[in-house]
């Protein structure tokens, strides 16, 4: 059974909506953020329209109300990954998440199994957003440990071939990304998880491309810590998830302070409450989750395996069409094995803010520049490109029109020789 | 929308046919300027004699709308001494942030008035500024070498 994809973008209000004098909008920048469904506006306005207080304080019926929502939401988010409740943190952002592991991990003391002394090894990839590099240059820098990567192929894969020898007996910390977000590739977890193990380290999964748009469970993919943003998963901004095995959670040191995350405090010292809490200081982004809860049900009663499929076949149709044109540069892999539905692209003689302009005039929303992955883009020899990913609400007649609006740039800047 | 408005004619030309655009040998300063967001980048040589800009050269990497505008600023401020410079700079710098609202002025801006379309779209009005934020940089450390 495929997708209703006319019933799902009934649920989209912003998907109606035209652009640039008239145009219908085409969506197809999903890899930056996602739209919204009425379901997930009309959670979180509900949440203040009826049950604003402070979570987690308080004994009066709206704080009751408000915890109860918080901590359903939180329910909602482990179903969604295969995990238990209590090892899931709701954090403001994927970016945030990412932050959250590396200052805690710096913030452990040499008795801690995250201890990171000089010369020990943090491990990223070619391929990684710029939230998933920079936190770890900045800890190898404040630790003295060393930062190594598993470089790209040609067709945009990692390569394992120097895998033993990246991740050695001194790495303690492998964080990569599950889908690149410029090339669609699909890591292959299992080797790498494996040989980080092996030698004692932790695995961290960057999930922001993958888990808004396939089944994931967290137990089946070999790894310790995986984060992804709600914003990319029909819910709002301004909440993130970060899922970690517990006995880690309760190990790894927490990295914001303050209320709430607190067990007992003096005017000196402070101890922590139990994972999550300990990671979770200050009043939480409640509507936030609430929303979040909201839109990952959507996508649950969807279906993820639908959805992947769906963008799957809008990926090959995509990728097919280009290859029609005579000159375009695929960055990534063009066989739909192990990719999802993101395609960076260049083509000849025209600049990618230029095409995402004349895109942008014909109502077609895509992405252009270096998608915040600057390294890739220097491994792929390219200065930015441009990126269509699709989602559940995107259709086989936006891919054409898609298509047909590149050949139309083609015409419209060759025009003057 | 009409994207000629945006993309015109003297844009495309300039994209395509750039004006001094290779790096001279002798120069009194060298700047590099980068846009983060996007990547555009350029390099630009800034040599003064006797009080007049005697050279102006580039090289860059970039949309149509950062390349051309570097150009056609090439052509404008060669010759010119520093302070008509500045007066054709502001005038630009007016013009890209008047929102579509203005046409620019023919007789200081010449070419460079093609770039009026520019300033409706918020996000390209770096792109058309990054060349001669190249200049204004690289004039003003001449400017405080010779102090």
């Amino acid at each position: 059974m495929s997708l209703d994809v006319g019933l799902i973008r009934k649920d989209f209000p912003i998907l109606g909506r035209t652009v640039r004098d008239g145009k219908r909008l085409i969506y197809l920048d999903n890899g930056a953020t996602s739209q919204k469904p009425q379901q997930v506006l009309d959670a979180e306005m509900n949440f203040y329209l009826m049950h604003n207080a402070a979570a987690h304080r308080g004994a009066h019926q709206l704080a009751e109300e408000a915890t109860e929502a918080f901590e359903n939401a939180r329910a909602t988010v482990a179903r969604f990954l295969g995990a238990a409740d209590e090892e899931i943190v709701i954090t403001k952002s994927a970016t945030e998440s990412l932050n959250l592991l590396a200052y805690s991990i710096g913030n452990a003391p040499s008795n801690n199994r995250f201890h990171i002394a000089p010369g020990d090894r943090i491990v990223v990839t070619e391929m990684e957003h710029h939230a998933n590099l920079i936190p770890w240059q900045e800890l190898a820098k404040r630790t003295g440990a060393e930062l190594v990567w598993l470089s790209i192929d040609s067709e945009g894969r990692l390569d394992l071939s120097k895998l033993d020898t990246v991740i050695n007996g001194k790495t303690r910390v492998v964080s990569l990304t599950h889908q690149s977000n410029v090339l669609g590739t699909i890591n292959p977890l299992d080797k790498i998880a494996a040989r980080a193990h092996q030698v004692g380290s932790v695995v961290i999964l960057d999930a922001c491309q993958s888990a808004p748009h396939m089944r994931i469970n967290v137990k089946e993919l070999g790894i310790d810590f995986l984060t992804f943003s709600g914003h990319k998963a029909l819910g709002p901004t301004g909440v993130g998830v970060l899922w970690g095995k517990s006995d880690l959670l309760e190990e790894l040191p927490p990295f914001l302070f303050g209320g709430s995350m607190i067990d007992t405090v003096t005017m000196l010292d402070s101890t922590w409450a139990p994972a999550p809490r300990k990671f979770e200081a200050g009043v939480p982004n409640m509507a936030q989750a609430v929303g979040l809860q909201a839109g990952l049900k959507y996508l649950e009663k969807v279906g993820m395996e639908k959805i992947h499929a769906h963008e799957l076949n809008l990926t090959q149709q995509f990728i097919q069409g280009l290859s029609k044109i005579e000159g375009i540069e695929i960055f990534g892999p063009t066989t739909m094995e192990s990719r999802g539905g993101v395609v960076s692209f260049a083509v000849p003689d025209i600049h990618p803010h230029d095409l995402g302009q004349f895109l942008d005039n014909q109502g077609i929303a895509v992405r252009t520049g270096h998608h915040c992955a600057w390294p890739l883009n220097k491994a792929l020899g390219v200065q930015s490109t441009t990126r269509a990913s699709f989602y559940l609400y995107n259709e086989a007649h936006e891919i054409d029109s898609l298509l047909d609006g590149i050949q139309q740039a083609q015409e419209y800047f060759g025009r003057s020789r | 929308m009409n994207l000629d408005n945006l993309y015109q004619e003297v844009i495309l030309d300039h994209y395509k046919h750039p004006e001094n655009k290779k790096l001279s040998v002798e120069k009194d300063i060298q700047v590099h300027h980068l846009n983060p967001s996007c990547g555009d980048e350029v390099t630009l040589n800034l040599t003064l004699e006797s009080g007049r800009i005697s050279n102006i050269s580039w090289e860059g990497n970039g949309c149509s709308i950062s390349m051309a505008s570097t150009s056609i600023m090439s052509t404008l401020l060669m010759g010119k001494s520093p302070d008509d410079a500045k007066k054709i700079l502001d005038s630009f710098m007016e013009l890209m942030q008047s929102k579509g609202s203005a046409k620019g002025d023919e007789l200081i801006l010449e070419d460079a008035v093609a770039f009026a379309g520019v300033s409706k779209y918020p996000a390209r009005i770096k792109c058309a500024l990054l060349g001669w934020m190249a200049y204004k940089d690289a004039s003003l450390q001449v400017e405080a070498k010779s102090k």
